[in-house]
């Protein structure tokens, strides 16, 4: 299921504003990467970039190549919203379908993909609700408007919507950053569950969450306001937090600046 | 920040909002010119409702009375003369509410198609072009929109005038309408559930339709409600393009058609009793109509609006 992701020289751009300059990484398959770095170091639009959602915004383009295990997401002939379906996303902010119910939420992918059999839908929902950790939450209420949930609860009803089409690779970008610690703490147990069959990325502003779910952090900076935003390091997450091998990631992750 | 003006303690404390004056009373000049405030408001606000409330009086006041006869509701006016009492406004009703339907099934499809390529795809050169158009649609007076209308079906087509031309018109007047609140409606679902979609692959098109549009799908039907409202009062095109009958007709092609403008504007000038009720008792129809689909739509925005 999970798949590696290559990217290579990669820039990514808005319109003429080069935002993330030059990466080049490799993130394994069952594994969880964490994108660590200040406030606009591009953080998240690289991560944008791995689903093709930067090219949603007007001017948004890349150079370089994004390789999932052998194929070019960037190729000439392949469809973006191919690529969507095999590489999800959970947004910063939980964002459930204001008119659809819980279950409805989890099944909008597939239904929306043309997956129309009940009883297959139905089997698919709770699936994705018992990975997501959501189950015996809402198992009585699947009727119930998901808007109605708490953000804690929406957040991993928008993970279970996100997996219900079955990706490869989740991208997380910020998931815990609108919740209370102990929401936090459900989702990054979750996490470390869905490592198990999916390749996760997630950003994150929150260092102690890094190093408690990722195997792996990139630190991302950038020299000033307007530059873009460079990878500055990369490796495995307990020595990118007690050695890292660059100065300004020492004080990064030690709080010493941004 | 004079050095001078730092020197005492009691120079710091002379400004009224300081903190160290503590909580004194509202000055006197404060206290008058709320006052004066407050009165010029509230003279501005009936200044605005003085009309208002004087149309409603002398409508309902002078053709009320003819609402609550069910006769009124159940006949036309076929065979009845200024010097008869009775009779009814069935014709003119009706006549409204098909040419409304008509209107809105034509002006409706466009308006929302239109909203949603300039919310959803409208970028550059065209968009703008087609912003500009519709908002030179909203500033057309009616007249000029039934003379065009006129100009295209009857001069250059050599059609009848019907109550289908009326309908054209009237598409002409709706249009923007429908598209500036559609607009509205589509630009206040957030970017997040676009987003939401076409990530778990869902293709644009799809996320529109199954996403968008049920999303703000009472805000548009609130804004077609009003749209309606605004055309049904619309007079000009039915006198340019829909002549009047006493008698009830409902083909859109076969001539007369007759509505509440039009019933209103044909006893206008007359001067015996009968008739006279019967004006005021179709304006009070009109406006009870109109006032009807006004709170249509505003309970369907309220009572639609997303779920909780």
């Amino acid at each position: 299921m999970a798949k590696r992701i290559d990217l290579k020289d990669l820039n990514v751009f808005y319109g003429a504003f080069k935002a993330v300059e030059d990466v080049t990484m490799t993130v394994e398959p069952r594994s969880v990467t964490a994108f660590i770095g200040p406030s606009g170091c591009g953080k998240s639009t690289l991560l944008r970039t791995l689903n093709r959602m930067h090219e949603v915004i007007p001017g948004g383009r890349i150079e370089g190549s994004v390789h999932l295990d052998d194929d070019d997401i960037y190729a000439a002939n392949v469809d973006p919203v191919a690529v969507r379906r095999t590489v999800g996303m959970v947004f910063q902010r939980p964002n459930p379908f204001p008119t659809m119910s819980i279950a409805d939420n989890v099944a909008a992918g597939l239904r929306l993909n043309g997956l129309k059999n009940k009883k297959v839908l139905a089997e698919k929902v709770e699936a994705s609700l018992r990975s997501a950790n959501l189950w015996n939450e809402v198992k009585d209420r699947l009727s119930k408007p998901g808007a109605g949930l708490s953000g804690g609860q929406q957040q991993r009803l928008c993970i279970a919507r996100a997996i219900a089409v079955e990706p490869q690779v989740l991208l997380m970008d910020e998931p815990c950053s609108a919740l209370d610690p102990i929401s936090t703490l459900a989702i990054e147990d979750l996490v470390t569950e869905l490592k198990s069959t999916y390749t996760i990325l997630i950003v994150t502003h929150n260092m102690q969450q890094a190093a408690r779910v990722s195997d792996r952090t990139a630190f991302f900076n950038l020299a000033a306001t307007g530059k873009a935003g460079r990878l500055i390091e990369m490796d495995d997450t307990q020595k990118m937090f007690s050695n890292p091998t660059q100065r300004t990631t020492e004080d990064y992750v030690s709080g010493r600046f941004g | 920040m004079s050095v001078t003006h730092m020197s005492s303690d009691s120079d710091l404390n002379a400004w009224p909002g300081s903190p160290a004056s503590g909580f004194g009373h509202r000055s006197r000049g404060r206290t008058l010119r709320n006052a004066l405030a407050r009165a010029v408001m509230w003279t501005a606000f009936a200044v605005a409702m003085v009309p208002l409330a004087w149309i409603l009086w002398s409508v309902v006041s002078k053709g009320g009375h003819m609402l609550l006869d069910s006769h009124w509701w159940a006949n036309s006016q076929r065979g009845i003369t200024n010097r008869i009492v009775g009779g009814g406004a069935v014709h003119a009703i009706q006549g409204t509410l098909i040419q409304g339907l008509v209107t809105a099934l034509m002006a409706v499809p466009i308006g929302v198609m239109t909203a949603i390529y300039l919310v959803e795809y409208g970028r550059g050169r065209l968009a703008k072009v087609v912003s500009f158009t519709v908002d030179i649609l909203t500033g057309i007076p009616s007249i000029v929109a039934a003379l065009f209308v006129y100009a295209v079906w009857v001069t250059a087509f050599g059609f009848q005038r019907v109550a289908f031309a009326v309908c054209l018109a009237l598409v002409l007047l709706m249009i923007p309408v429908v598209v500036r609140s559609t607009e509205e409606m589509l630009k206040l679902v957030p970017n997040e559930l676009r987003e939401a979609a076409y990530a778990l692959g869902v293709p644009k098109w799809k996320t529109i339709m199954r996403i968008v549009l049920p999303t703000a799908f009472a805000g548009i039907i609130t804004g077609v409600l009003l749209g309606l409202a605004r055309i049904m009062g619309e007079t000009a095109p039915l006198l340019i393009l829909g002549p009047y009958t006493k008698n009830i007709a409902t083909d859109l092609f076969g001539g007369l058609m007759p509505t509440l403008p039009t019933m209103i504007n044909q006893d206008r000038t007359e001067v015996l009793q009968p008739a006279v009720d019967r004006v005021w008792g179709a304006a009070a129809t009109l406006i009870l109509l109109i006032l009807a689909l006004n709170i249509a739509g505003r309970l369907i925005a309220r009572y639609g609006k997303l779920k909780n």
